[in-house]
Protein backbone atom coordinates (compact mmCIF):
# COMPACT_ATOMS: atom_id res chain seq x y z
CA UNK A 1 0.00 0.00 0.00
CA UNK A 2 1.57 3.28 -0.60
CA UNK A 3 1.84 6.51 1.08
CA UNK A 4 -1.47 7.99 -0.79
CA UNK A 5 -3.87 4.62 -0.04
CA UNK A 6 -2.61 5.16 3.78
CA UNK A 7 -3.48 8.96 3.89
CA UNK A 8 -6.71 7.82 2.39
CA UNK A 9 -7.24 5.22 5.19
CA UNK A 10 -6.04 7.77 7.55
CA UNK A 11 -8.66 9.97 6.80
CA UNK A 12 -11.67 7.58 5.73
CA UNK A 13 -10.71 6.57 10.08
CA UNK A 14 -10.72 9.46 11.10
CA UNK A 15 -14.17 10.67 9.35
CA UNK A 16 -15.84 7.65 10.47
CA UNK A 17 -15.21 8.51 14.08
CA UNK A 18 -15.17 12.41 14.07
CA UNK A 19 -18.80 13.66 16.02
CA UNK A 20 -20.86 16.19 14.16
CA UNK A 21 -19.86 18.75 16.55
CA UNK A 22 -17.79 21.21 15.61
CA UNK A 23 -13.90 19.70 17.09
CA UNK A 24 -10.47 21.90 17.30
CA UNK A 25 -7.35 21.29 18.10
CA UNK A 26 -4.32 23.13 18.47
CA UNK A 27 -0.62 22.55 16.84
CA UNK A 28 2.30 24.09 18.61
CA UNK A 29 4.87 24.11 15.59
CA UNK A 30 5.66 26.16 12.40
CA UNK A 31 7.01 22.89 11.18
CA UNK A 32 3.71 21.08 11.65
CA UNK A 33 2.34 23.98 9.93
CA UNK A 34 4.17 23.38 6.53
CA UNK A 35 3.57 19.89 5.89
CA UNK A 36 0.26 20.87 6.81
CA UNK A 37 -0.30 23.55 4.58
CA UNK A 38 2.47 22.40 2.10
CA UNK A 39 0.45 18.87 1.59
CA UNK A 40 -2.57 19.86 1.47
CA UNK A 41 -3.59 17.85 5.17
CA UNK A 42 -6.87 20.29 5.63
CA UNK A 43 -8.24 18.31 3.05
CA UNK A 44 -8.15 15.24 3.98
CA UNK A 45 -9.70 15.92 7.53
CA UNK A 46 -13.28 16.44 8.33
CA UNK A 47 -15.28 19.62 7.20
CA UNK A 48 -16.31 20.28 10.79
CA UNK A 49 -12.55 20.07 12.48
CA UNK A 50 -10.24 22.31 12.97
CA UNK A 51 -6.62 22.33 13.33
CA UNK A 52 -5.08 25.34 13.90
CA UNK A 53 -1.77 26.61 14.85
CA UNK A 54 -0.61 28.18 18.34
CA UNK A 55 2.28 30.09 19.49
CA UNK A 56 4.84 27.41 17.17
CA UNK A 57 7.48 29.93 15.63
CA UNK A 58 10.15 31.07 18.18
CA UNK A 59 10.76 33.54 15.62
CA UNK A 60 7.55 35.12 15.81
CA UNK A 61 7.28 34.86 20.08
CA UNK A 62 10.78 36.89 20.48
CA UNK A 63 9.71 39.92 21.45
CA UNK A 64 10.49 42.84 19.69
CA UNK A 65 12.55 44.08 22.65
CA UNK A 66 15.32 41.51 22.18
CA UNK A 67 15.30 41.98 18.81
CA UNK A 68 16.10 45.65 19.51
CA UNK A 69 18.75 44.51 21.73
CA UNK A 70 20.37 42.40 19.31
CA UNK A 71 20.17 45.63 16.71
CA UNK A 72 22.19 47.97 19.51
CA UNK A 73 24.83 45.46 20.28
CA UNK A 74 25.62 45.02 16.15
CA UNK A 75 25.45 48.97 16.16
CA UNK A 76 27.78 49.14 18.53
CA UNK A 77 30.53 47.35 16.32
CA UNK A 78 29.46 43.79 17.85
CA UNK A 79 29.57 40.50 15.68
CA UNK A 80 26.01 38.98 15.69
CA UNK A 81 25.40 35.77 14.11
CA UNK A 82 22.09 34.35 14.24
CA UNK A 83 19.48 32.07 12.64
CA UNK A 84 18.01 33.51 8.78
CA UNK A 85 14.78 33.84 9.76
CA UNK A 86 15.67 36.87 12.35
CA UNK A 87 17.87 38.46 10.00
CA UNK A 88 14.34 40.55 8.55
CA UNK A 89 12.14 40.34 11.69
CA UNK A 90 10.84 43.81 12.87
CA UNK A 91 12.03 45.16 15.99
CA UNK A 92 10.36 48.18 17.30
CA UNK A 93 11.89 50.29 14.03
CA UNK A 94 14.07 48.29 12.21
CA UNK A 95 15.53 44.76 11.44
CA UNK A 96 19.16 43.23 11.70
CA UNK A 97 19.00 43.23 8.04
CA UNK A 98 18.11 47.10 8.28
CA UNK A 99 21.35 47.45 10.63
CA UNK A 100 23.31 45.17 7.97
CA UNK A 101 22.51 47.34 4.99
CA UNK A 102 24.06 50.48 7.39
CA UNK A 103 27.07 48.79 7.58
CA UNK A 104 26.87 46.50 11.15
CA UNK A 105 28.30 43.10 10.98
CA UNK A 106 25.36 40.54 10.85
CA UNK A 107 26.16 36.97 9.92
CA UNK A 108 23.57 34.38 9.25
CA UNK A 109 24.52 30.85 10.88
CA UNK A 110 22.86 27.43 10.32
CA UNK A 111 24.05 26.00 13.77
CA UNK A 112 25.84 27.53 16.71
CA UNK A 113 28.43 25.77 15.83
CA UNK A 114 29.26 28.05 12.79
CA UNK A 115 28.84 31.11 15.01
CA UNK A 116 31.98 29.54 17.20
CA UNK A 117 33.91 29.77 14.38
CA UNK A 118 32.94 33.19 13.04
CA UNK A 119 34.15 34.05 16.44
CA UNK A 120 37.79 33.42 15.77
CA UNK A 121 38.16 35.96 12.96
CA UNK A 122 36.19 38.52 15.06
CA UNK A 123 36.85 40.93 18.14
CA UNK A 124 33.35 39.77 20.22
CA UNK A 125 30.80 38.01 18.73
CA UNK A 126 27.62 37.29 20.35
CA UNK A 127 25.00 34.86 18.84
CA UNK A 128 21.44 35.48 19.20
CA UNK A 129 20.16 32.47 20.31
CA UNK A 130 16.09 31.64 20.24
CA UNK A 131 14.37 28.55 19.37
CA UNK A 132 12.55 26.42 22.12
CA UNK A 133 13.20 23.26 23.79
CA UNK A 134 15.17 21.61 21.06
CA UNK A 135 17.69 24.59 20.02
CA UNK A 136 18.37 25.58 24.13
CA UNK A 137 20.24 22.29 24.69
CA UNK A 138 22.34 22.76 21.59
CA UNK A 139 23.61 26.51 23.13
CA UNK A 140 24.24 24.66 26.19
CA UNK A 141 26.13 22.08 24.64
CA UNK A 142 28.57 24.84 23.38
CA UNK A 143 28.48 26.99 26.43
CA UNK A 144 29.44 23.53 28.47
CA UNK A 145 33.01 22.91 26.64
CA UNK A 146 34.72 25.41 27.03
CA UNK A 147 33.73 28.34 24.33
CA UNK A 148 36.17 31.10 23.35
CA UNK A 149 36.06 34.26 26.41
CA UNK A 150 34.86 36.58 22.94
CA UNK A 151 31.84 34.17 22.58
CA UNK A 152 28.47 35.39 24.13
CA UNK A 153 24.92 34.60 23.95
CA UNK A 154 21.76 36.71 23.87
CA UNK A 155 19.36 34.58 24.85
CA UNK A 156 15.75 34.48 23.84
CA UNK A 157 14.95 30.43 24.30
CA UNK A 158 11.29 30.36 25.42
CA UNK A 159 9.42 27.01 26.63
CA UNK A 160 6.28 25.38 24.96
CA UNK A 161 4.12 23.80 27.91
CA UNK A 162 3.98 26.99 29.39
CA UNK A 163 2.61 28.60 26.44
CA UNK A 164 0.23 25.71 26.03
CA UNK A 165 -0.96 26.19 29.34
CA UNK A 166 -1.73 30.11 28.18
CA UNK A 167 -3.77 28.71 25.75
CA UNK A 168 -6.42 26.60 28.21
CA UNK A 169 -6.44 29.81 30.67
CA UNK A 170 -7.51 32.00 27.89
CA UNK A 171 -10.04 29.80 27.16
CA UNK A 172 -9.51 29.77 23.48
CA UNK A 173 -11.47 26.93 22.78
CA UNK A 174 -10.64 23.68 21.82
CA UNK A 175 -10.77 19.86 22.45
CA UNK A 176 -6.80 18.71 22.03
CA UNK A 177 -3.35 19.69 21.54
CA UNK A 178 -1.42 18.07 18.82
CA UNK A 179 2.23 18.24 20.18
CA UNK A 180 5.24 19.25 18.92
CA UNK A 181 7.79 16.05 18.17
CA UNK A 182 10.97 17.73 18.08
CA UNK A 183 10.14 19.43 21.39
CA UNK A 184 8.91 16.17 22.35
CA UNK A 185 12.47 14.59 21.65
CA UNK A 186 14.20 16.32 24.69
CA UNK A 187 11.21 16.94 27.06
CA UNK A 188 9.41 13.69 26.51
CA UNK A 189 5.40 12.93 27.61
CA UNK A 190 6.13 13.91 31.29
CA UNK A 191 5.67 18.09 31.34
CA UNK A 192 2.11 17.30 29.22
CA UNK A 193 0.72 15.30 31.53
CA UNK A 194 -1.01 17.88 32.98
CA UNK A 195 -3.22 19.06 30.36
CA UNK A 196 -4.38 15.34 30.39
CA UNK A 197 -4.99 15.27 34.53
CA UNK A 198 -5.83 18.38 35.10
CA UNK A 199 -7.04 20.33 32.26
CA UNK A 200 -8.45 17.18 30.21
CA UNK A 201 -6.96 18.34 27.25
CA UNK A 202 -6.18 15.35 24.52
CA UNK A 203 -2.47 15.62 24.00
CA UNK A 204 -0.78 13.75 21.37
CA UNK A 205 2.79 14.27 20.69
CA UNK A 206 3.25 13.84 16.33
CA UNK A 207 5.85 13.66 13.73
CA UNK A 208 6.01 15.71 11.01
CA UNK A 209 5.51 13.46 7.70
CA UNK A 210 1.80 14.04 6.48
CA UNK A 211 1.18 10.38 7.64
CA UNK A 212 2.72 11.19 11.44
CA UNK A 213 0.46 14.00 11.27
CA UNK A 214 -2.71 12.09 10.03
CA UNK A 215 -1.77 9.08 12.95
CA UNK A 216 -1.70 12.18 15.73
CA UNK A 217 -5.20 13.52 14.00
CA UNK A 218 -6.60 10.29 14.16
CA UNK A 219 -5.13 9.30 17.86
CA UNK A 220 -6.98 12.62 19.06
CA UNK A 221 -10.11 11.86 17.29
CA UNK A 222 -9.81 8.18 19.23
CA UNK A 223 -9.45 10.13 22.66
CA UNK A 224 -12.71 12.37 21.53
CA UNK A 225 -14.49 8.84 20.47
CA UNK A 226 -13.91 6.94 23.20
CA UNK A 227 -13.71 9.99 26.24
CA UNK A 228 -10.59 9.10 27.49
CA UNK A 229 -8.12 11.59 28.19
CA UNK A 230 -4.26 10.89 28.04
CA UNK A 231 -0.80 12.27 26.60
CA UNK A 232 -0.17 9.62 23.72
CA UNK A 233 3.26 9.35 21.78
CA UNK A 234 2.18 9.12 18.13
CA UNK A 235 5.96 9.84 17.57
CA UNK A 236 8.12 6.78 19.12
CA UNK A 237 10.68 6.66 16.76
CA UNK A 238 12.09 9.73 17.47
CA UNK A 239 10.02 10.28 21.44
CA UNK A 240 11.29 8.60 24.37
CA UNK A 241 9.03 8.88 26.83
CA UNK A 242 11.34 10.35 29.31
CA UNK A 243 12.71 12.60 26.59
CA UNK A 244 16.53 13.22 25.99
CA UNK A 245 17.67 13.29 29.50
CA UNK A 246 21.06 14.15 28.74
CA UNK A 247 19.77 17.38 26.82
CA UNK A 248 17.26 18.20 29.66
CA UNK A 249 20.31 17.94 32.15
CA UNK A 250 22.37 20.43 30.67
CA UNK A 251 19.47 22.94 29.65
CA UNK A 252 18.89 22.54 33.77
CA UNK A 253 22.74 23.70 33.88
CA UNK A 254 22.89 26.43 31.55
CA UNK A 255 19.68 27.66 31.84
CA UNK A 256 17.32 29.45 34.68
CA UNK A 257 13.83 29.37 33.96
CA UNK A 258 12.22 33.07 33.74
CA UNK A 259 9.13 34.77 33.49
CA UNK A 260 9.27 35.70 30.12
CA UNK A 261 7.67 37.71 27.52
CA UNK A 262 6.31 36.60 24.29
CA UNK A 263 5.27 39.12 21.31
CA UNK A 264 2.10 40.88 21.55
CA UNK A 265 0.90 37.67 23.76
CA UNK A 266 2.86 39.19 27.18
CA UNK A 267 4.39 37.72 30.36
CA UNK A 268 3.98 34.09 30.32
CA UNK A 269 5.09 32.39 34.25
CA UNK A 270 8.00 30.29 33.65
CA UNK A 271 8.14 30.27 30.08
CA UNK A 272 11.53 31.80 29.28
CA UNK A 273 15.92 30.45 29.75
CA UNK A 274 18.13 33.02 30.71
CA UNK A 275 21.51 32.03 31.41
CA UNK A 276 22.12 31.09 34.96
CA UNK A 277 24.93 32.59 37.38
CA UNK A 278 27.82 30.26 36.39
CA UNK A 279 27.35 31.16 32.89
CA UNK A 280 27.16 34.99 33.10
CA UNK A 281 30.49 35.46 31.96
CA UNK A 282 29.10 34.50 28.15
CA UNK A 283 25.50 36.29 28.96
CA UNK A 284 25.86 39.07 26.31
CA UNK A 285 23.18 41.24 29.14
CA UNK A 286 25.70 40.84 31.81
CA UNK A 287 28.75 42.03 29.40
CA UNK A 288 27.39 44.71 27.28
CA UNK A 289 25.83 48.22 27.78
CA UNK A 290 22.21 47.64 25.98
CA UNK A 291 20.39 50.69 26.40
CA UNK A 292 16.97 50.65 24.49
CA UNK A 293 13.68 52.70 24.42
CA UNK A 294 10.10 52.31 24.29
CA UNK A 295 9.36 48.81 22.23
CA UNK A 296 6.70 47.95 19.90
CA UNK A 297 5.32 44.33 19.64
CA UNK A 298 2.78 44.61 16.95
CA UNK A 299 2.77 47.11 14.06
CA UNK A 300 -0.49 48.42 13.36
CA UNK A 301 -2.80 46.26 11.23
CA UNK A 302 -0.74 43.11 12.21
CA UNK A 303 -2.77 40.15 13.93
CA UNK A 304 -0.05 38.41 14.44
CA UNK A 305 -0.65 38.17 18.19
CA UNK A 306 -3.47 36.67 17.80
CA UNK A 307 -2.60 34.41 14.97
CA UNK A 308 -0.23 33.10 17.70
CA UNK A 309 -2.58 32.09 20.40
CA UNK A 310 -5.02 30.40 17.96
CA UNK A 311 -7.89 32.77 17.70
CA UNK A 312 -7.36 34.00 14.30
CA UNK A 313 -5.66 33.17 10.59
CA UNK A 314 -4.00 35.10 8.45
CA UNK A 315 -7.05 35.63 6.38
CA UNK A 316 -8.26 37.40 9.45
CA UNK A 317 -5.60 40.33 8.94
CA UNK A 318 -6.37 43.05 6.48
CA UNK A 319 -2.61 43.06 5.27
CA UNK A 320 -2.12 39.39 4.08
CA UNK A 321 -0.88 39.04 0.65
CA UNK A 322 -1.62 42.83 -0.22
CA UNK A 323 0.05 44.78 1.91
CA UNK A 324 1.99 42.33 4.08
CA UNK A 325 4.61 39.81 2.23
CA UNK A 326 7.55 37.65 2.65
CA UNK A 327 9.47 41.15 0.55
CA UNK A 328 7.57 43.50 2.25
CA UNK A 329 6.98 41.89 6.41
CA UNK A 330 4.71 43.63 8.60
CA UNK A 331 5.05 41.46 11.29
CA UNK A 332 6.78 38.47 12.49
CA UNK A 333 4.39 35.72 11.34
CA UNK A 334 5.28 36.89 7.68
CA UNK A 335 8.82 36.89 8.15
CA UNK A 336 9.61 32.96 9.55
CA UNK A 337 9.19 30.04 7.51
CA UNK A 338 7.66 28.81 11.09
CA UNK A 339 5.38 31.45 10.42
CA UNK A 340 2.01 30.76 9.55
CA UNK A 341 1.56 33.89 7.37
CA UNK A 342 4.54 32.79 5.79
CA UNK A 343 3.37 29.71 5.00
CA UNK A 344 0.22 30.52 3.59
CA UNK A 345 1.26 33.00 1.63
CA UNK A 346 3.83 30.53 0.22
CA UNK A 347 1.51 27.72 -0.15
CA UNK A 348 -2.20 28.78 -0.48
CA UNK A 349 -4.41 26.88 1.44
CA UNK A 350 -4.76 24.68 -1.88
CA UNK A 351 -4.60 21.18 -1.32
CA UNK A 352 -1.50 19.47 -3.10
CA UNK A 353 -1.63 15.74 -2.68
CA UNK A 354 2.00 14.95 -3.19
CA UNK A 355 2.02 12.54 0.11
CA UNK B 1 13.44 26.01 13.81
CA UNK B 2 11.88 22.69 15.19
CA UNK B 3 13.22 20.66 12.18
CA UNK B 4 14.65 17.82 12.47
CA UNK B 5 16.91 15.57 9.84
CA UNK B 6 17.69 12.37 9.77
CA UNK B 7 20.97 10.98 8.91
CA UNK B 8 23.53 7.85 8.90
CA UNK B 9 26.56 8.39 11.39
CA UNK B 10 29.77 7.88 9.17
CA UNK B 11 32.60 8.78 10.73
CA UNK B 12 32.79 9.90 15.01
CA UNK B 13 36.17 12.10 16.71
CA UNK B 14 35.22 12.85 19.70
CA UNK B 15 31.89 15.04 19.79
CA UNK B 16 32.13 15.87 16.41
CA UNK B 17 30.62 13.30 13.65
CA UNK B 18 30.32 12.96 9.93
CA UNK B 19 26.92 12.62 9.16
CA UNK B 20 25.76 11.45 5.26
CA UNK B 21 22.32 13.12 4.55
CA UNK B 22 21.08 10.74 2.04
CA UNK B 23 24.27 12.18 -0.17
CA UNK B 24 25.09 15.57 1.62
CA UNK B 25 28.39 14.73 4.28
CA UNK B 26 27.88 17.43 7.39
CA UNK B 27 29.36 17.54 10.58
CA UNK B 28 26.97 17.26 13.85
CA UNK B 29 27.78 17.72 16.94
CA UNK B 30 27.05 14.74 19.25
CA UNK B 31 27.45 16.11 22.71
CA UNK B 32 23.82 15.80 23.40
CA UNK B 33 23.26 11.68 22.97
CA UNK B 34 24.80 9.06 24.68
CA UNK B 35 25.97 5.54 22.76
CA UNK B 36 26.55 6.80 19.92
CA UNK B 37 28.19 5.02 17.06
CA UNK B 38 29.07 4.89 13.30
CA UNK B 39 26.28 3.84 11.42
CA UNK B 40 23.52 4.68 13.64
CA UNK B 41 20.84 7.17 12.46
CA UNK B 42 20.80 10.11 14.24
CA UNK B 43 18.38 13.60 14.36
CA UNK B 44 19.47 16.49 13.76
CA UNK B 45 19.05 19.93 14.79
CA UNK B 46 20.73 23.06 13.73
CA UNK B 47 24.10 20.85 14.17
CA UNK B 48 23.45 18.52 17.27
CA UNK B 49 22.04 15.11 17.25
CA UNK B 50 19.34 15.58 19.54
CA UNK B 51 18.30 11.39 19.56
CA UNK B 52 19.40 8.34 17.88
CA UNK B 53 16.88 6.74 15.37
CA UNK B 54 15.77 3.38 14.87
CA UNK B 55 17.25 1.80 11.33
CA UNK B 56 15.04 1.07 8.81
CA UNK B 57 13.03 3.97 10.04
CA UNK B 58 10.91 4.51 7.02
CA UNK B 59 10.06 1.29 5.91
CA UNK B 60 8.86 0.14 9.09
CA UNK B 61 6.71 2.95 9.51
CA UNK B 62 4.48 2.58 6.93
CA UNK B 63 4.74 -1.41 8.18
CA UNK B 64 3.36 0.12 11.75
CA UNK B 65 0.93 2.47 9.94
CA UNK B 66 -0.70 -0.20 8.02
CA UNK B 67 -0.69 -2.44 10.54
CA UNK B 68 -2.54 -0.06 12.91
CA UNK B 69 -5.09 0.83 10.46
CA UNK B 70 -6.24 -2.58 9.77
CA UNK B 71 -6.48 -3.93 13.41
CA UNK B 72 -9.34 -1.14 13.26
CA UNK B 73 -10.96 -2.62 10.61
CA UNK B 74 -11.29 -6.02 12.90
S1 LIG C 1 -0.15 39.15 7.30
FE1 LIG C 1 1.53 40.43 8.05
S2 LIG C 1 0.56 42.09 9.12
FE2 LIG C 1 -0.97 40.46 8.91
S3 LIG C 1 -0.80 39.22 10.74
FE3 LIG C 1 0.53 38.30 9.24
S4 LIG C 1 2.51 39.23 9.64
FE4 LIG C 1 1.02 40.53 10.66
Amino acid sequence: MDKEKLADKFSKKIKEITPSREVRAIHICGTHEQAITQYGLRSLLPDNFDLTMGPGCPVCVTPAREVDEAIELAKQGVTIATFGDMLNVPGSEESLSDARSEGADVRVVYSINEALKIAKDVEELVFFGIGFETTAPTNAAILKSNPPENFYILSSHRLIPPAMELLVDMDVNFDGFIAPGHVSTIIGKEPYEVFANKYDVPTIITGFEPLDILFGVLKFFEQIDSGETKVENAYERAVRDKGNQKAQKMMTEVFEVFDAKWRGIGEIPNSGLKLSDEFREFDARENFEIELGESRDIHPGCKCHLILTARGTPEDCGLFGDECTPQDPHGPCMVSDEGECNIWFRYGRRPKMDI
Amino acid sequence: MCVGVPGKILEIEENEAIVDFEGTKQKVRVDLIDNVEEGDYILNHVGHAIEVLPEKEAKERLKLFREYLDSLEE
